[in-house]
């Protein structure tokens, strides 16, 4: 499969990264490379197979509604890059 | 003494007998540590500090009588995915390089639990993406046997600070071989746990649905130990299974007479090292003298592995790693115009290129337009897998196989053509997408002296069957320590 | 030329539910405290955190779904919705694309008499975001996750409504329904509603939709409708003109009236849904239904239906009455502890309706007991005290949910009974009067009124004017 730079440049934003010249031209190759081999799956028939999440059964997990974690702000906090009145501090958004 | 060449039992009950303090033990692990770090480089934190005071309050605890377990006191190496209250966690990413936990991975927990020291935070590849451990932002770790390679990935770190006897065992982490592949390069002992068996919570996520927590130990009978202790249910990971827990160690006994077993010759065909496969068949024949019933059978699916495993955990991983961001904990970018810029600087100076690689691909597959064609394939690749060993072990209590390929490679040689290193993973990933515990042990060595790693798998939750197995095994052997746990200090 | 366009409109409601904690994390959903003091490493996407579903959310969006007549989906799923943005922090949404709870539900509306169903396409669990404020000191924007997980559940209509009228009923429809079973307070102005609505418009009598617009940010049903108004004249300007109108989501200001288009080049709208991995199947068995279905309180229009066979009251009070979940309590609570339904009804329709007004106030704001109007009818009923001293201590409920016997024994308020000292007042006045006495023996019986407010006046209100009157007339007609 053929990478264009268009994909290139959607996907980096999907995945939010900049890439340089020379690491898109180096994704476009290890991309396309990629997609050819994992197009070995084609061969199968998977036409009837159930798509499997979990590959054994477990369903039905819950939480009772019970209030278990008090305030841990400060330790929280103190990992943010930026922080600011008890926030973290973000660039400006859309509103 | 050299308290680091013991096993984490015999150290444990040497501690328990008062023949051994909790400090002393701490010390010659930190001492070795001390001397070797810079030529293996298992470790991105070492809690020299932290781990000091650890063994003060735990030897009280033991002398107290309150912590009897078999590892109480023994000192234990964590990778680095692993969350540690207040001790750095990196992923040996530059993007966590200045994270502090608010909280512990259960797994380590349920060892603090049992009187566990904590010494430090093991080497990896970053995000765990990889089998070389070549791709962490804080420099390859080396292999104890020869320093001129890898140790495997990407518990690289963990399998090394075992092999090198830095300290007597260590959690590892396994998504599509990470434990076992670096366990059979450094000639220990790995498992990888069924899905479900050991808490995810605080495991920093790569692969969510193929994740799973495992020790890494000079034998079997630490694996069993350890299995014991972090094998427990837990109500803060969906996932996990209810009857988590079980005494793994009650299955090491010698005897696997009537045993079937079954050699996918399918895992011997084109491709394996001609010594790594004559070792295993000699592994194999061992089994059978001590009464097992062993024969060859063809898998299936094998081919397809592979694929579904890089569709399936690179498109989990493009958005676990979603989180890393700048906002809320790690490394942001110092220069940035707006918001959509700060996220792309920091991801992009952030992440290594093999963690890019994989994001980017996992973000194709789950595009729109994509996602039937790769992600659902996958997914029903996966079940037809998962159905192949089904049949297999409706008919073979434990299959065996190889781990890898080969022997470990040189540094440097895998990372120029990433479906290569890829494909080392071959015997592993299958487990992974199945949910299957297996477990790698030594079974020789190449010509090069090199450990050749056996790989027993099992049906999902028989751990049982494959520990004893390998117990009956490793009776016929007797464990060869590393040109660097020799070398002393 | 307006006539001749149809406006087709589809809603996409959230509703807060009302759980003690948030949907994956045992977080408290309490509204207010200090920012990020309600979060933990779950609901702030910490590496390593894992969410486990809190069962109240799984229990109270299948009951909305039975209630608006949906298919429950017996093996659901959750997805994770990925897209970047600072509110929400793990940069993915859980939520549920490929087998959302419920399906395929309708809810009957009724505008000026005119029923008709709206479908309800499906009701989907999905997690809050954050909230984010802009510090114009910095210049920067501010996150505090303590919303972010909370649950919600989104329902999708179908693009059934055509006018704003349509659209208000189908949301009050909602509200009722939500509120009855206790699932959230529903309050658009504080956000726990939520509506976006999708809009497109198409000639009358065509089949083909035309491209739609989603506007956001709607937080009253006056801003709903200024906003459908405004957006359909939008449409109708570009089709008009020759233009297309471009499928995208709009934020409406309702201060200055207008929409506007929320875009960016770094937003591709490619979502990549797929399953967490980290959460299991959930699977709605009969038995679960079943318990479910057994806990389903009484709904508005079964409500109704019972009060006019109860109670007796006119059609109009029961509308009122059961426009609000929380009046409809009181109503009952109050008829539970003795007191008569017509009398109860008049509190609520007269005094209760024109105070709501007066405080502005909703009906779902009412604070005061059962007990306390209970009590105070039953005062009445025994002539304990008169009805316009009722009236001020009724207030006094209203407002602080006074206890009525405390408090007219303290404010002495309790109507004099001494017929003695009544009949005295009343010969008193009757003295001070004799031009009102003269006329009223002449024929004029309005001059009665006079003396008895008079003597009510020299009572200070607390006596019984029906004694009043007797006494009145009995020394008059000496």
């Amino acid at each position: 499969m053929v990478i264009t730079d268009e994909t290139i440049y959607y996907v980096g934003i999907l995945a939010k990264l900049f890439l340089s010249d020379e690491e898109k031209e180096q994704a476009k190759k290890d991309m396309s490379n990629m997609l050819d081999y994992v197009s070995k799956l084609d061969e199968l028939d998977t036409e009837n197979v159930e798509a499997m999440s979990h590959a054994f059964p477990v369903s039905n997990v819950f939480r009772e509604d019970v209030v278990t974690n008090g305030d841990d702000r400060e330790n929280m906090l103190a990992n943010a890059p930026e922080e600011r009145n008890g926030c973290y501090d973000v660039p400006k958004t859309f509103d | 003494m050299d308290l680091m060449s013991l096993t984490a039992v015999e150290l444990g009950q040497k501690i328990k007998n008062k023949e051994v303090t909790v400090k002393e033990a701490v010390e010659e692990s930190l001492r070795r540590i001390e001397s070797i770090e810079k030529d293996v480089n298992s470790f991105v934190t070492v809690d020299k500090e932290g781990a000091l005071k650890q063994a003060e309050e735990i030897q009280k605890r033991i002398d107290s009588g309150e912590l009897n377990g078999p590892l109480a006191g023994v000192p234990v190496a964590i990778k680095d995915n692993m969350c540690t209250e207040g001790l750095l966690t990196t992923c040996s990413s530059k993007i966590l390089g200045n994270f502090v936990p608010t909280y512990t991975a259960t797994a380590v927990e349920k060892l603090k639990e049992a009187g566990a020291v904590i010494i430090g935070k093991t080497n990896m590849d970053e995000f765990a993406m990889g089998s070389t451990s070549e791709t962490s932002y804080f420099g390859a770790t080396k292999n104890p046997w020869d320093l001129s390679r890898v140790p495997g990935g990407s518990s690289g770190g963990s399998a090394a600070a075992v092999s090198s006897e830095e300290v007597p065992y260590a959690l590892g982490s396994d998504t599509g071989g990470s434990i076992r592949q670096p366990a059979s390069f450094c000639g220990v002992t790995g498992i990888k746990p069924t899905y479900g068996r050991v808490s995810r919570y605080g495991l920093i996520a790569y692969g969510s649905s193929l994740d799973q927590i495992g020790p890494i130990a000079k034998d079997v009978r630490d694996c069993a130990t350890i299995l014991e202790i972090i094998c427990q249910h837990d109500d803060k990971d969906s996932t996990s299974y209810k009857d988590a827990a079980s005494d793994f160690t009650a299955a090491l006994v010698d005897d696997v007479k009537g045993m079937k077993i079954g050699i996918p010759s399918d895992y011997l065909a084109e491709g394996i090292d001609p010594e790594v496969k004559d070792a295993v068949l000699a592994a194999a024949k061992v089994l059978e003298g001590k009464g097992a019933v062993v024969e060859e059978f063809s898998l299936g699916m094998v081919d397809y592995a592979i694929p579904a495993y890089y569709i399936i955990a690179s498109a989990e991983a493009s958005s676990n790693l979603e989180r890393f961001d700048g906002v809320k904990y790690g490394y942001r970018t110092a220069d940035y115009t707006d918001l959509h810029n700060m996220y792309k600087k920091t991801r992009s100076e952030g992440f290594g290129a093999e963690v890019k690689r994989r994001i980017m691909l996992g973000s194709f597959v789950l595009s729109s337009g994509y996602y039937d064609a790769y992600y659902v394939k996958a997914l029903k690749t996966k079940a037809l897998i998962k159905k192949a060993f089904d049949d297999a072990f409706a008919k073979y209590d434990v299959i065996l196989g190889p781990v890898a390929p080969t022997t470990a490679l040189k540094c440097g040689e895998s990372l120029s053509d990433p479906i290569k290193m890829y494909l080392g993973d071959i015997y592993t990933v299958s487990v992974n997408l199945a949910g299957l515990p297996g477990i790698s042990l030594p079974c020789g060595y190449d010509k090069n002296g090199l450990p050749i790693g056996l790989q027993l798998l099992g049906q999902t939750f028989d751990e049982k069957s494959i520990l004893r197995a390998a117990y009956a095994y490793e009776q016929s052997r007797s464990y060869k320590r590393s040109p660097i746990a020799e070398r002393g200090l | 030329m307006e006539k001749t366009y149809e406006t087709v409109i589809g809603l996409e409601v959230h509703v807060e539910l009302a759980t003690k904690t948030k949907i994956f994390c045992g977080c408290s959903t309490e509204f207010g405290g200090e920012p990020n003091t309600h979060t933990c490493p779950v609901c702030t996407g910490m590496p390593g955190s894992l969410p486990v579903l809190n069962k109240a959310v799984l229990e109270k969006a299948v009951a909305v779904g039975l209630a608006t007549n949906c298919n429950i989906t017996r093996k659901g799923k959750f997805d994770r919705k990925n897209y970047f943005y600072p509110d929400n922090p793990q940069n993915y949404q859980i939520s549920q694309l490929y087998f959302p709870i419920c399906r395929d539900g309708k809810v009957e509306i009724d505008v000026d008499g005119e029923k008709k169903f709206v479908r309800i396409h499906e009701i989907h669990m999905e997690e809050d975001a954050g909230k984010l404020v802009h510090d114009s000191f910095t210049d920067t924007s501010l996150v505090d996750y303590n919303r972010s997980g909370v649950p919600l559940i989104e329902i999708v209509s179908e693009p059934d409504m055509r006018s704003a009228d349509e659209v208000i009923a189908y949301l009050d429809k909602l509200r009722l329904i939500i509120q009855y079973l206790g699932a959230s307070d529903c309050k658009l102005n504080e956000g726990s509603m939520r509506a976006d609505v999708n809009l497109s418009i198409r000639k009358k009598g065509e089949e083909k939709f035309g491209t739609r617009t989603e506007m956001k940010n709607l937080n009253s049903f006056k801003a709903i409708a200024r906003a459908i108004e405004n957006e359909r004249e939008r449409q109708i300007d570009i089709i008009e003109s020759g233009e297309k109108v471009i499928q995208e989501t709009r934020r409406w200001d309702d201060e200055k009236g207008y929409s506007y288009a929320m875009r960016s080049k770094e937003d591709a709208q490619d979502y990549r849904y797929f399953p967490d991995p980290d959460l299991v199947p959930i699977i709605v068995d009969d038995e679960f239904l079943d318990t479910i279905k057994r806990r389903q309180p009484e709904l508005r229009d079964e409500k109704r239906i019972r009060y006019r066979d109860e109670f007796n009251i006119p059609d109009y009070d029961i509308d009122i009455i059961t426009n609000s979940k929380k009046m409809a309590d009181i109503f009952e609570e109050t008829i539970a502890l003795g007191a008569e339904p017509k009398k109860v009804s008049n509190w609520l329709m007269v005094e209760t309706m024109r105070l709501m007004k007066e405080h502005d106030r909703d009906a779902d704001d009412l604070s005061f007991s059962a007990k306390n109007l209970a009590t105070l009818i039953d005062m009445v009923d025994k002539k304990v005290i008169n009805g316009s001293v009722a009236k001020e201590v009724f207030e006094k409920i209203f407002t602080e949910d006074i206890d009525p016997e405390k408090y007219v024994e303290e404010n002495g308020l309790k109507t004099v009974n001494d017929e003695g000292a009544l009949t005295k007042t009343i010969e008193e006045i009757v003295a001070a009067n004799p031009k009102s006495v003269e006329d009223y023996k002449s024929g004029k019986e309005k001059a009665i009124g006079f003396l008895v407010g008079q003597t009510m006046k020299a009572m200070k209100g607390k006596a019984d004017p029906g004694e009043v009157n007797r006494i009145l007339k009995e020394i008059l007609s000496k």
